[in-house]
């Protein structure tokens, strides 16, 4: 007779299964990028997905470890999508190879692999890709208006082609805003087909295509609340608080529904891994990178700011996690500092 | 081994001043952005640290311990600047390249670290060969780390070499790929960091390898020739 140990039902909960859920929950997000952008988002993420499985399998291979295993279990697919949503559409091939590669390798293996990982792979890779390339990752975005057909995609992306399109476009809404707003009005800036009456065309779709995804993502309980409640209520309410004047500073509609703060909130910033534990630690984390995302968009010189709130939030996630440790039922809170002996 | 080869070994590789003791980061990450400006510093660290190995050691029997840490700074300090008025004499572009890295020379730990650890305590010819073959280790790494940095950096290998070498050096770059975008990351502090810790990490699955190879190479103990372990198992 065989005895099996409790627990007798055993849940789903797999690491592949959330995952593949997670890949999912992304697809509306990158379908309206698509959709509302280029076709460069698709070659981006098949690019990505292709480059991830082969990076990571022959990193499996070297370091001994099972690939199929853990080719299997998805992560690589999940840093894959989340790179090529975050990439510029019509940044060269290689670029998202590179991103790609040094996601895998440098974000994850280095560390140990999945699980060892301190931070969001695909968020060092775009750190380190925005540093090193500021050019590329800056002009390479496609314009609304200019859409590009599926072959002129290919040609720009394969061949460099600059001529296919007139010009490529650099400014996102949120970098446009910033840099007229110091000389125009609110009335005068927003005038820019980019704008519409909320946030900017095609920004806000997307935006609201990634909520969706999220939403998914909270019903089917693979993510909690509180790391995208609370980066959202921190960027909103700093937003409120500081920058409620239209004329000097960027709105709270452009914040929330423009450049990636939804794909932020609900998938970049609750990686497991890399992300606070504790309940309360998730709620001081999201709001950490909620107020970084803030300042670093209203008096830093990047536009989009989550890669590097998100960087930086995963540096303080251990120290968030010592001082949130919750209390063990049965236990007393544990003690907070240095205590003597004899107390 | 011989004396002179366990020195030779120990500076150039089991006990290299960059990869196994980690002395001197500060220069190192900082001026290794291309092969010049490396080989201009390890050129410099090599003059001052082959002189206060030779002058620690002349003077060792002379100098009571307990000022002993004061003494060697000032040799070190004299010699250092030595080597800054010969650069600001002989390749006065690249001592302006370089810049505050060669004045802080003086605070390279593993000059100190040799004049305590090793001249205090041996001859002069020991002393020297000490000194040039830990100098000769740190050089070979910070060429390595700056050609590394030079080429993913910009895609170029000895460029500006005619700061050393003279005009006729001035051909000697290197271009090559072709229309190269400037990665920035490698020529960043960062990038120096991150091909240190490569650097590292390689040298050290050299060494298992080698161990391991070692390891195979030694015969097993002949069964039935005494006791021997007989769980687990025997390689």
């Amino acid at each position: 007779m065989m005895t099996l140990s409790s627990p007798h039902t055993t849940g789903s909960n797999t690491v592949s299964r959330l995952m593949l859920t997670l890949c999912a929950a992304l697809i509306p997000g990158l379908l309206a990028l698509i959709v509302f952008f280029s076709w460069g988002y698709l070659i981006n993420a098949i690019l990505a997905t292709v480059t991830a499985l082969a990076v990571e399998a022959l990193i499996l291979k070297i370091r001994k470890r099972p690939v199929l295993f853990f080719l299997k279990d998805g992560s690589a697919l999940v840093t894959a999508l989340l790179l090529a949503c975050a990439l510029p559409p019509l940044a060269p091939w290689w670029l998202i190879v590179l991103g790609t590669t040094l996601a895998i390798l440098f974000g994850k293996h280095l560390f140990g692999g999945l699980g060892q990982n301190p931070f969001n792979p695909a968020m060092v890779a775009y750190a380190l890709l925005l540093v090193s390339l500021p050019l590329l990752m800056t002009t390479r975005w496609a314009a609304v208006d200019q859409s590009a057909d599926f072959g002129q995609t290919v040609t720009i992306i394969f061949q460099g082609g600059q001529t296919v399109l007139d010009g490529l476009t650099g400014a996102t809404p949120l970098d446009d805003y910033k840099q007229s707003i110091s000389r125009l009005t609110a009335e005068d800036v927003l005038v820019n087909p980019i704008y519409q009456t909320i946030g900017a065309v095609g920004w806000t779709p997307v935006n609201l295509a990634f909520l969706l995804g999220g939403l998914v993502l909270l019903g089917l309980r693979i993510i909690t609340w509180h790391i995208p409640v609370s980066l959202l209520g921190s960027l909103a309410l700093l937003s409120i608080l500081i920058g409620s004047d239209a004329d000097a500073f960027v709105p709270l509609s452009l914040h929330l529904l423009s450049g990636s703060t939804m794909l932020a909130a609900f998938f970049i910033a609750t990686d497991p891994v890399s992300a606070a534990t504790s309940n309360r630690g998730k709620l001081i984390y999201g709001a950490g990178i909620g107020a970084l995302i803030y300042i670093i968009r209203t008096w830093g010189n990047y536009p989009d700011a989550t890669a590097f709130a998100v960087l930086l939030m995963n540096f303080a996630a251990p120290l968030i996690d010592h001082y949130t440790r919750p209390r063990v039922y049965g236990h007393k809170a544990a003690v907070k500092g240095y205590k003597n002996e004899q107390d | 081994m011989s004396e002179t080869k366990t020195l030779i070994n120990n500076g150039l590789w089991s006990n290299n001043a960059a990869l196994v003791q980690l002395l001197g980061l500060c220069p190192m990450l900082a001026v290794t952005g291309t092969v010049v400006n490396a080989l201009g510093l390890g050129l410099a660290t090599m003059v001052v640290l082959v002189g206060s190995n030779l002058a620690v050691s002349l003077i060792r029997n002379y100098v009571s311990d307990a000022i002993r840490l004061p003494a060697f700074v000032m040799i070190i300090a004299s010699f250092t600047t030595c080597a800054e008025l010969l650069m600001q004499a002989y390749t006065f572009e690249l001592y302006q390249v370089l810049g505050i890295f060669i004045p802080l020379i003086v605070t390279n730990c593993t000059i100190l670290g040799r004049a305590d650890a090793f001249a205090r305590k041996n001859p002069v010819i020991p002393s020297i060969i000490d000194g040039v073959f830990m100098s000769l280790g740190f050089l070979a790494v910070l060429l390595i780390l700056g050609a590394l940095r030079e080429l993913i950096g910009q895609g170029t290998l000895f460029t500006n070499m005619h700061l050393i070498f003279g005009e006729s050096a001035r051909q000697w770059e290197w271009q090559v790929f072709k229309d190269y975008p400037d990665f920035l990351f490698a020529v960043l502090p960062p990038g120096a960091f991150v091909g240190l810790g490569l650097l590292i990490a390689l040298k050290n699955s050299i060494d298992d390898r080698l161990e391991q190879a070692k390891a195979r190479n030694t015969e097993a103990v002949k069964a039935g020739g005494k006791r021997v372990r007989v769980t687990g198992n025997i390689s």
